[in-house]
């Protein structure tokens, strides 16, 4: 029952997907994959998702921390607030970053049609992941851990570095992991603010729907397979870290 | 190292934890805080330890004032009630923590270790996980954590509240022992009464943020300053303001007109003591506790009606 189930869902699409990548023999996938255009958006796509999760890294772990450990006015509404990105269709949130970061910026910053906007659209539908795989960590960590290595002589710098972050670090992986898969395949929050030019701000996700359109398949499929490869090794990557690191947490 | 804490106060928003609370503890004695939960036992240990800071007061350890420094500094080591592993950790790195943040020598830090593992019986575990150990190891290894980087002071809080009776009852006895082996000026943190009489040389009875007696165990069983230390040290039969102790009622094998009538309504036997649960012409229940051989002499059992003696009771003034 589930075997039909994940097969409809996930095999059967993936198995299609292949078979179109390769349905003019390898060749032609080669050189669907090394058109110059195709490896812009590529690369790009990667090298940007790849500062995106760093930077969720770093940030969701701190707006995690303050949720969790810091008292505020407001704070029931901020923690709701994360979830935004969750729920709005994504092309809304293109508009939204359009008309607040675009040519006419009510605030004056215009990033439209830029690399930045690719960061930018990317670190708003990604937010989420890493706050929420490391909200429930820090909630349910001993606070006695802490006071113990306090006690043991540990300055704060030191307890951060030696016991919140290795307990905190199977939940920031995960949720980097997300992130990344998240962001390589983002469409919808990028199609408008930047502009898709070739070459330039044009995503890996961008470019195969623009190959669909030109009823290039085959190039679509191509560059498909690649960006999903891509998800494939850094999730085994990271889960393989993943592993590694909470053998003995949980 | 000494201890003296004096005039502490802490409140949590409207609950008063402790109220101009002092203590002082000789150097290298084991002393014991004693009393129900919400008596501020807990937060009296934390507040010597530097894990928390008191509204008022001072806390003294080796006639230096340590009341602003941080935990870190008071050379004190913390055994936490649910152990408080590092969980990422082995026992090795676990035990090694405290020195190695003292940026120790690899060699120093392992011979150290090996002899601490040694002493808490943790031998040949130190590759362990603390996810691999029993409640007992883990125990043992938080002891050997903290006492790695030589305190001045060590605190334990609750330190056998977690574990099955028997494991505690070995503990004790061995925290007693080890105690006579380092001779490193100990206060633990209990709920049980039992357990304080047994291990600790001093203890200090606490109730409601304050403090009711301090002394010995003998002292305290004998000659408690009031009520509650009274009904809270020992087994106890009230009658109206009167205290009275089960051991101290005499059930007389012949009436010779000096008891009081009494009914037996139930024997307990519980091996070496028999509890023998009587009820007073007056209506009142009380029980006495007479030995096993006492109880075949006296040919104990319910319905019976026999006569005791009353000891005169301890009335405290309220």
């Amino acid at each position: 029952m589930l075997g039909i189930y994940l097969t409809v869902l996930v095999l059967l699409p993936v198995a299609a997907l292949l078979a179109k990548s390769g349905s003019g023999g390898t060749s032609a996938f080669w050189r669907e994959i090394s058109n110059p255009e195709a490896v812009a958006a590529i690369k790009l796509t990667l090298i940007v998702s790849a500062i995106v999760v760093t930077i969720n890294a770093v940030f969701g772990t701190l707006v995690a921390w303050v949720l969790v450990r810091d008292e505020f006015r407001g704070k029931k509404i901020v923690n709701a607030l994360i979830d935004l990105p969750f729920a709005l269709p994504t092309i809304v949130a293109g508009v939204v970053l359009l008309a607040l970061y675009g040519k006419d910026s009510p605030i004056g910053i215009d990033v439209a049609f830029t690399r930045a906007s690719v960061g930018l659209a990317l670190l708003f539908v990604t937010l989420p992941f890493v706050v929420r795989s490391v909200q429930p960590v820090l909630l349910g960590l001993d606070l006695a851990m802490e006071e113990a290595a306090a006690s043991l002589g540990a300055g704060p710098l030191t307890v951060l570095r030696r016991i919140v972050l290795p307990t905190l670090a199977p939940a920031i992986i995960s949720g980097v992991a997300l992130s990344f898969a998240r962001a390589i395949g983002e469409y919808g929050s990028l199609v408008l603010i930047t502009g898709n030019l070739p070459f330039k701000t044009e995503a890996g996700s961008v470019y195969i729907f623009g190959q669909i359109q030109n009823e290039n398949l085959a190039a679509a499929a191509a560059v498909s397979v690649v960006l999903l490869l891509a998800a494939l090794l850094v999730l085994a990557l990271l889960g393989f870290a993943l592993r590694r690191r909470s053998r003995h947490v949980l | 190292m000494a201890i003296e804490v004096r005039g502490v106060s802490k409140r949590f928003g409207d609950f008063v934890a402790l109220e101009d609370v002092s203590i002082t503890v000789a150097d290298g004695a084991l002393t014991a805080l004693l009393g129900p939960s919400g008596s501020g036992k807990s937060t009296l240990l934390r507040i010597i330890a530097g894990l928390e800071t008191p509204d008022s007061g001072e806390v003294v350890i080796d006639e230096q004032d340590v009341t602003a420094s941080p935990a870190r500094n008071r050379g004190v080591g913390f055994v936490f009630q649910h152990y408080a592993p590092f969980k990422h950790m082995t026992v090795h790195d676990n035990v090694a923590f405290g020195l190695s943040v003292r940026k120790r020598p690899k060699e120093e830090i392992r011979g150290r270790v090996e002899e601490l593992l040694a002493l808490v019986r943790l031998d040949g575990l130190a590759g362990r996980y603390p996810s691999q150990l029993s409640g007992g190891q883990l125990q043992r290894m938080a002891l050997a954590r903290a006492l790695a980087v030589q305190p001045r002071v060590l605190l334990l809080d609750e330190p056998f509240g977690a574990l099955d009776a028997q494991v505690r009852a070995e503990l004790r006895e061995w925290l007693r022992k080890l105690h006579e082996e380092i001779h490193v000026t100990t206060i633990f943190v209990t709920h049980d009464q039992e357990e304080a009489m047994e291990v600790a040389e001093q203890i200090v009875v606490m109730n409601k943020g304050r403090i009711e007696q301090a002394g010995a165990p003998r002292e305290l069983y004998e000659s408690p300053a009031n009520e509650f230390v009274m009904s809270f040290i020992g087994p106890v039969n009230r009658l109206g303001d009167a205290f009275v102790r089960p051991h101290d009622i005499q059930i007389l094998a012949e009436d010779d007109g000096t008891g009081t009538e009494a009914l037996v309504e139930r024997v307990v036997h519980l091996g070496f003591e028999v509890r023998v649960e009587l009820k007073l012409p007056d209506g009142r229940e009380i029980w006495a506790q007479v030995t096993r051989e006492e109880a075949q002499q006296l040919e104990l059992s319910q319905g019976q009606i026999l006569s005791v003696r009353l000891p005169a009771p301890r009335v405290f003034a309220s």
